[in-house]
């Protein structure tokens, strides 16, 4: 079981990183250090992906002008388009949490997502 | 100093005490807006004070630790217990780099094979991903717009509302460097290399490594350099948000309408004007190159207008 694990040591790696970032998530209180947790579960799915496509030996799917004929031996393209997705869509997703934090640091002054939940349930009272 | 470490500190630990009224005055130099909602806001916050500092019972402070660490434990756990049935599943998955795999299948290998025939750029993921799978790319392009328009509503700061405004600008000039000189001798020979590195990689992005959305993100770094560098006031004459609105439109609407035309012409075997020409030369492989550009543009506005936005609220 060892030896298949140092086999896939990228893919574990990236499953490591994932549950770092999950526990991130978990254990802070602070919405910007959640946010960084967030893109570390994000950073080990593209690892993940961008793992799978790759083939021992493999050289980037770029063709040389000079010798089009010449057979060599290419990684899978198609992981590296989605992690492309992917990547574009985390920017996005971050981006938009870290709006909504600047929204609500001005609203409660505080990052402790307890505090606000606290604040936010004395205002409605 | 004292002050400003004070904020940044608000801004990174758990559990720091909320900026009061006259911490706000010595920090921004005025009185915070006396709105209805921020009036509220204060009147809360001293209330809260109150409670969390003296009026709270002690044991109801010893329970609350208690389920933290409760909390804490059991989140770790469930962590731990992640990791590991994730790293089961990997010990099941296909080895790292063999040939056997199911993601190596059919696809793939019509992309490699016939890529260059059908698309005409040497670089078969640019094919991929602009030719054979434009539709997903225009998606992408979409998703940052609209982050950017998401944004651009969360917090942007109103024309009229002058008192925020001011607010705004007097934060920047405390916060962030102003004719800092190492800053600006190092904008001044960096900025122009980064715009032609990105410009290259735009350009180039059929033909080797790159391609609109690498590029455009170098081009948008550049950008922000010569921000935080020579100020609002410099870039402010080439880049504000009119040219957002319109850049961004541009490149979209081309994208969707280019690539429409050439879906209709390739669904209905009609003959198409575009043509993938020499593989390797600079206008070759038909759409691509100048999707390429609009997605770059996109990108670059996308990246400038998210740092703008986040530091002073406007464009």
């Amino acid at each position: 079981m060892l030896q298949k694990l140092a086999d896939n040591y990228v893919s574990a790696a990236a499953v490591i990183l994932f549950g770092i970032g999950f526990t991130t998530l978990l254990l802070n209180k602070n919405l910007v250090r959640k946010i960084i947790g967030f893109s570390f579960m994000d950073s080990a799915m593209f690892l993940f992906l961008a793992a799978q496509g790759y083939i021992e030996g493999g050289k980037a799917p770029i063709l040389d002008p000079d010798q089009l004929t010449a057979r060599t031996t290419f990684i899978n393209p198609v992981p590296a388009g989605l992690v492309l997705t992917g990547i574009v869509v985390s920017v996005s997703v971050t981006a938009l949490m870290l709006a909504l934090t600047v929204r609500l640091y001005r609203r409660y002054h505080s990052l402790d997502i307890d505090e606000i939940c606290r604040l936010a349930g004395k205002e409605e009272s | 100093m004292s002050n400003r470490f004070r904020v940044l500190r608000a801004f990174f630990t758990e559990s720091e005490s909320p900026l009061d009224t006259d911490q706000i005055r010595t920090l921004t130099g005025s009185v915070p807006d006396n709105r209805p909602g921020d009036a509220d806001m204060l009147v809360t916050h001293e209330n809260n004070i109150r409670w969390s500092g003296r009026n709270l019972d002690n044991r109801f402070e010893k329970s609350k630790k208690r389920i933290t660490a409760v909390y804490r434990v059991f989140s770790v756990l469930a962590a731990v217990m992640i990791i590991a049935v994730l790293l089961f599943t990997v010990t099941d998955l296909p080895s790292f780099g063999g040939v056997e795999k199911p993601t190596q299948n059919e696809v793939q290998q019509r992309y490699l094979e016939k890529g260059l025939e059908e698309g005409g750029a040497t670089n078969l993921v640019a094919n991929m991903i602009l030719d054979y799978r434009a539709f997903d790319t225009l998606g992408e392009s979409n998703v940052l717009f609209m982050a950017v328009c998401t944004v651009i509503l969360l917090l942007r700061i109103s024309q009229g509302d002058t008192d925020r405004r001011l607010r705004e600008e007097n934060d920047d000039r405390h916060f962030e460097p102003k004719n800092d000189l190492i800053l600006q001798t190092g904008a001044r020979v960096l900025v122009p290399v980064i715009q032609l590195f990105g410009i290259y990689v735009i350009l180039n992005g059929h033909l080797g490594p790159g391609g609109g959305f690498s590029g455009g993100a170098i081009m948008g770094a550049g950008l922000i350099l010569y921000l935080s560098a020579f100020g609002f006031a410099r870039t402010e004459r080439f880049f504000t948000f009119r040219t957002f609105k319109t850049v961004s439109f541009t490149a979209l609407s081309f994208y969707a309408l280019s690539k429409a035309y050439s879906f209709f012409t390739g669904a209905n075997h009609l003959p198409s004007v575009i043509t993938t020409g020499t593989p390797g030369a600079i206008l070759s492989a038909g759409l691509i190159l100048p999707l390429n550009i609009a997605v770059g543009l996109v990108v670059c506005c996308t990246m400038y207008a998210f740092y703008t936005l986040f530091r002073k609220g406007d464009m």
